[in-house]
């Protein structure tokens, strides 16, 4: 079954190129994205089900054992990740067909669709931190230019910070990585974790961690790193935008739960100390910075900063509990803030405008699509019996029982304040009467269309709420596996002599 | 020789940050194309730096004779230039049309998106 593994990153690769030679068959470019990355979704599903009953699937690349080849590890975690990047995935190629300005279509928008959910897939599954690094710039690479298409003035200013903080986040992560490759000689994570642990003197492995650390809070934006974010995830098409704000960072989100729970536990007085204040004020100057806006995706936009900051606090509460918080917020929160995002495009159809301001009504015109974006909206918010009232109990629940009152007095403002803002977009958008006459946008895709996704990620997130049992014992054999690292050594260097 | 490329790299990222913080675009991107090559630099000394000792093994033999230099590190960084070379072509098409449709290469005239 191992050759599950390397499909979520395959099938993308190949659509791409596919997609690259039938550059100018639109038309078959646009379903064989809705069809490529539905396989992929299926695929990664199978994947997700066959580590969840057989435990971890690792694949040698080129039969190269042990820690010298690049290996490939589908953990719980990992292939989690792997089904939400390609659950996102599928509901943005849908929303494409749409919502997508039809001049974009000719400048490659499929081909680098396909290669940013490669990148993300292999930086899900990948067990060897270069190979790491690789991954994250294909994603970055896919994910300028996504950001870039269409060459307005506003994407041009957002992308000069996005290319900017993103680069110099990744040289530190290639420093981080040709550090520990010449202090411990290898690039495995299994090694590496194994070779961490017999260290005595811990300082030099603590100094590289918080190089990792800082790397991956930019990617993730997290308290003093976030400012790329705010300015540039509402300029592009707002697929595009649905996409980053799902997917793009959760894999810095991944990647910290993944070095500090398997390589970087060593000293989690001073890292995971850190990285609680760094949830503090992630959550708090995130959802400050939402309060005082009043353009539909900015609000959003902050409001992914504010999220991230409860997921890393599941990360440094670094109890049992916690961390399944922590996982159990990353799969309500993919599927949610996407979802948002995808509704902020729809209402864009319908007013043609973002700013609060100018538009209203929808409520009278599309009561179906207001219904819609309550459910994920509450559910952000943390109303019982949607996703993200479990989620946030269980983060907070975790606080509570380590009697870290600080940090839960923090997540509870912040779910209060994020109420707020939802209520701000409720009344604005949906509730009251537009100032002006609205002009919808023109476009040649069917209304009807939008509502597939925004219907099918909203049925989701009330999946997660109804079924939130088996969902919480998913998370916390995926929490489990995440805090014995021993099953992960064993499952990747089990063979060695 | 380690002590002079570690002076060398770390003078290579103060340039690459000073450019960084000016304001002109040009000069963001010559500090972003410094601070790759610092951190290349970086990379091979700190995986030790070995002289005359290729990692060669003698026709009929299964390894090599005594110390050799550690090829891997040069693979990374042949990677790490290969990519950083190609986000470096972006990032210059990029300011070159930021350039074109704001009319100006100061960051400080970039700034609506903040707002």
């Amino acid at each position: 079954m191992s050759f599950l593994v390397t499909l979520p990153i395959l099938i993308p690769l190949l659509l791409g190129a596919l997609s690259v030679a039938l550059w100018r068959f639109r038309l078959t470019q646009r379903w064989l994205a809705v069809a490529g990355t539905g396989v992929l979704t299926v695929v990664s599903v199978w994947l997700l089900l066959e580590v969840y009953q057989h435990g971890i699937l690792v694949v040698h690349m080129g039969d190269w054992p042990g820690p010298f080849g690049i290996v490939l590890v589908a953990d719980l975690l990992g292939a989690i990740m792997t089904v939400l990047g390609a659950v996102s995935g599928f509901a943005v190629a849908i929303f494409s067909l749409s919502s997508l300005r039809p001049q974009l279509e000719k400048f490659g928008y499929y081909p680098l669709l396909h290669l940013l959910l490669a990148g993300c897939s292999g930086a899900f599954l990948t067990g060897d931190i270069f190979n790491l690094y690789v991954w994250v710039e294909v994603l970055l690479v896919a994910s300028f230019a996504l950001l870039t298409l269409g060459g307005e003035r506003s994407q041009m200013e957002g992308a000069i910070k996005y290319v900017t903080l993103n680069m110099v986040s990744s040289v530190i992560l290639l420093i981080a990585v040709g550090l520990t490759y010449g202090l411990f000689g290898t690039l495995n994570m299994a090694d590496l974790a194994d070779k961490f642990s017999q260290v005595e003197d811990t300082r030099l492995v603590t100094l590289i961690s918080i190089l990792f650390m800082v790397s991956f809070a930019i990617k993730s934006a997290a308290f003093p790193f976030f400012f790329w974010l705010p300015a540039s995830y509402h300029t592009p098409q707002v697929a595009v935008s649905a996409l980053f704000a799902g997917l793009l960072t959760k894999v810095g989100v991944y990647a910290l739960f993944r070095m500090f729970t398997l390589m970087f536990d060593q000293d989690t007085g001073y890292t995971h100390q850190m990285l609680l204040w760094i949830a503090g004020f992630t959550m708090l100057t995130g959802v400050l910075g939402a309060a005082a806006q009043f353009e539909f995706r900015r609000i959003l936009s902050f409001h992914i900063i504010s999220q991230i900051g409860y997921m890393i606090m599941g990360l440094a509460l670094y109890t049992p509990l916690a961390i399944v918080g922590g996982v159990f917020y990353i799969m309500h929160h993919i599927i949610v803030k996407a979802n948002l995002f995808l509704v902020s495009g729809a209402v864009y159809r319908i007013t043609g405008s973002y700013d609060l301001k100018k538009i209203g009504g929808v409520y009278r015109s599309h009561p179906w699509l207001a219904i819609l974006f309550l459910v994920p909206a509450l559910s952000l918010a943390g109303m019982p019996p949607l996703s993200g009232f479990f989620a946030k109990f269980i983060v907070i629940r975790a606080g509570v029982e380590i009697e870290s009152w600080p940090i839960v007095v923090v997540a509870l403002i912040t779910g209060l304040l994020t109420l707020y803002s939802m209520m701000k977009i409720w009344a604005e958008a949906f509730w009251k009467k537009p100032p002006e006459p609205l002009e919808p946008v023109r476009h040649p895709g069917a209304f009807w269309v939008l509502y597939v996704p925004i219907a099918g990620m909203a049925l989701i997130t009330l999946c997660i709420g109804i079924f939130a049992q088996p969902i919480f014992a998913l998370a916390m054999a995926a929490a489990e596996q995440m805090l014995d690292p021993q099953v992960y050594i064993d499952a990747v260097l089990g063979d060695r002599p | 020789m380690e002590p002079v490329l570690a002076l060398v790299s770390g003078a290579l990222f103060t340039a690459a940050i000073y450019l960084i913080l000016r304001r002109s675009i040009v000069k963001l991107v010559l500090g972003l194309i410094l601070l790759s090559n610092g951190a290349n630099l970086l990379i091979f000394t700190v995986s030790g730096l070995t002289r005359n000792a290729p990692p060669l093994i003698p026709e009929g033999m299964l390894t090599p004779l005594g110390a050799s230099a550690d090829p891997l590190p040069q693979a990374l960084i042949l990677t790490a230039i290969v990519i950083s070379f190609g986000v470096l072509a972006f990032a210059v098409v990029l300011i070159h049309r930021a350039y074109e449709v704001v009319g100006e290469d100061d960051l400080d005239q970039m700034k609506d998106t903040d707002r």
